[in-house]
């Protein structure tokens, strides 16, 4: 991979049926960058999440994730993806500990590297003395901290985060931010979906998608001065009135 | 290959694990079967003994007297005086006071000085006909006993000598306890893989697993085995039970009968990943594992009722349920020490249905995750 770019997709399309859920939806993602994808519910941002992860084939369209073709390699690009869902999808009757062993292991991770991520994660996050607790016992913002450890674990080039903050209160969603900038700064590229306008700033680039289409993208700063506005809240705000596409 | 038994692995320690977090319902996997097989043991009992018996004797006499003697001598019936019209026999039975009537004529004794027929009426209460059956059987039995000690010397044709295989002493456990073993593996080893991968789709847990290397054969494989294992572990608790509990006798072979038995779980489980592939929950795949298993297991398989007094539709229906093959080898091998010659059908046919539905299940488990 030493194409600079992690994410490239063009003209992806997906049909549901008759329903056009992404519409020719071509973008980069540069390596090391956190990429948020906005868009209101049922814009189509979690089909495309779930196109890049292998979890859906496309209807046509190119997508490289990690060099890979989404068509053909998709065994390849699960083994260089992480990926965590708005459901944490943990394990609540499992410990911490054995949530981040089990997806350690099913990447194929043996007992000593295991053991060191293990002890990093938990230094990093500052939940060591929750390792032998239940998962049913965390509060939210512990379970989302954790899910992001256990989509880590394999230490993976590119992360995928499906609205990873919702229902988290705002303190939380903030240390959660910092974790982000720190795992794209270790060289990780982050993609992120998200509706909450104020995350769309702590990103490096931003794209809007709306009926499935991606209407605007560009870094926060670039887009703000572009519509003169002081926030992104009201970019999005101005561009969901005019109802227009706008490149 | 060996990444791929290093990541199944992965799913089967973590299942034994959900299995040691949760003691209740492991507790419950194992006390269920065993409250059902003693309360079927027990309970379930087709025997019946001490019939209640009413007898309108009009005759009173010494002769009559001895002739419900013969009735009140078996462990069958219990005889009591009624001193009414024979016309209260209606309530007696409404009533249960009794599921049976004698009427005894005035004149008993007399004719059967005169050795002539003697018109001697049963009444009988068929509401459980069932159980009339077996009543009318015992009255003809002592009957017949009666008269054959009463000098009436009846040039018989031939004689009827029985002589019982495998139950001589017609004890219900027998019947049961085979039965049982059936109808437990079937129904947990469907529950449980049908809840378990039920489970897994409702939490996020399962999609997660599918943007890994994981692949869908050792998703499944991971969750049937442990499941395997505790079904099997059931298998030989309602076994040792029946065996030392109920003493039902085991005269065949036990590696055989464990072999045909992992092959019905592993049958079960599969039917359980089916249900699971089509359930949107934990709770609709449980209600669909029940009603797939527990009803058509006992009251179609031949479990309790025999197949043969079915209508014939009914009877092409219990074709497609694996109890109804499994339990001719369960029965076969503990009561009747069948050998694999013997079981060379059921078990081909046990072993067909696996494939079937396993390849079914696989495949539907496939593109359902596509979806």
């Amino acid at each position: 991979m030493n194409d600079e770019f992690s994410i490239k997709t063009s003209q992806l399309t997906k049909h549901f049926g008759k329903f056009t859920a992404v519409d020719s939806v071509s973008f980069r993602v540069h390596r090391g960058e956190i990429f948020g994808f906005l868009g209101a519910n049922g814009a189509g941002k979690t089909t495309v999440i779930r196109m890049l992860c292998g979890l859906l084939k496309p209807t046509s369209g190119e997508a490289l994730v990690a060099g890979f073709d989404v068509y053909r390699e998709s065994e390849r690009i699960k083994k260089n993806i992480g990926y965590m869902s708005q459901r944490f999808s943990l394990y609540l009757d499992l410990t911490a500990e054995e949530n981040l062993e089990f997806y350690g292991r099913i990447y194929g991770l043996r007992r000593e590297v295991l053991e060191e991520r293990k002890q990093v994660f938990f230094q990093k996050v500052g939940l060591a003395s929750y390792a032998k607790t239940l998962t049913s016992q965390f509060p939210l913002g512990f379970k989302q901290r954790l899910a992001l450890g256990c989509a880590l674990i394999h230490d993976p080039p590119i992360l995928f985060l499906d609205e990873p903050t919702s229902g988290v209160d705002p303190a939380a969603r903030r240390e959660f931010w910092n974790l982000l900038y720190e795992t794209a700064e270790s060289g990780k590229t982050v993609f992120v979906t998200t509706h909450f306008m104020d995350e769309a700033e702590y990103c490096h680039r931003i794209a809007f998608m709306r009926a499935g289409k991606l209407i605007l993208q560009g870094p926060p700063s670039e887009l703000k001065k572009r519509f003169r506005k002081s926030s992104i809240q009201e970019v999005f705000l101005e561009l969901s009135a005019s109802g227009e596409g706008v490149r | 290959m060996k990444a791929s038994l290093f990541r199944t692995l992965a799913i089967v320690r973590k299942e034994f694990l959900h299995i040691v977090h949760d003691p209740r319902s492991l507790f419950l996997v194992f006390l269920m079967p065993i409250v059902q097989l003693i309360m079927f043991g027990y309970a379930l009992n087709l025997e019946i003994q001490r019939v209640d018996m009413a007898v309108f004797d009009f005759a009173r006499s010494v002769q009559s007297r001895e002739f419900v003697q013969a009735f009140s001598g078996s462990r069958f019936f219990h005889p009591f005086y009624v001193n009414q019209p024979v016309g209260t026999v209606e309530n007696l039975f409404k009533e249960r006071k009794a599921r049976v009537a004698v009427v005894i004529p005035a004149d008993f004794d007399r004719q059967l000085r005169r050795k002539t027929r003697i018109p001697v009426q049963f009444l009988m209460d068929a509401s459980d006909a069932n159980a009339a059956t077996l009543i009318r059987n015992y009255c003809q039995q002592i009957i017949l006993n009666y008269n054959l000690s009463h000098g009436v010397k009846i040039p018989l044709p031939f004689e009827f000598r029985r002589t019982v295989f495998f139950n001589p002493n017609f004890r219900s456990s027998y019947f049961f306890v085979p039965g049982l073993i059936a109808m437990i593996l079937i129904m947990i080893s469907t529950l449980l893989t049908s809840v378990a991968i039920a489970r897994e789709k409702e939490t996020g847990t399962l999609e997660q697993m599918l943007v890994s290397p994981v692949r869908a054969g050792e998703i499944i494989l991971g969750k049937v085995f442990p499941y395997l294992f505790l079904a099997f572990l059931d298998a030989v608790a309602v076994l040792a039970v029946g065996l030392f509990l109920f003493r039902v006798p085991f005269v065949g072979s036990l590696f055989l009968l464990t072999l045909l038995s992992v092959l019905y779980i592993v049958l079960a489980l599969s039917l359980g990943l089916l249900i699971s592939t089509v359930a949107s929950s934990q709770q609709v795949a449980m209600m669909i594992a029940q009603v797939a298993t527990v009803l058509p297991t006992i009251m179609m398989a031949g479990m309790i009722f025999p197949i043969a007094s079915m209508p014939q539709w009914l009877q092409v229906i219990t074709y497609a349920l694996p109890a109804r093959f499994y339990l001719l080898i369960v029965r076969g091998i503990i009561l009747k020490g069948s050998t694999f010659a013997d079981l060379v059908v059921p078990s081909a046919v046990l072993l067909g249905m696996t494939i079937f539905l396993l390849l079914v299940s696989i495949r539907k488990f496939q593109t359902n995750l596509e979806a």
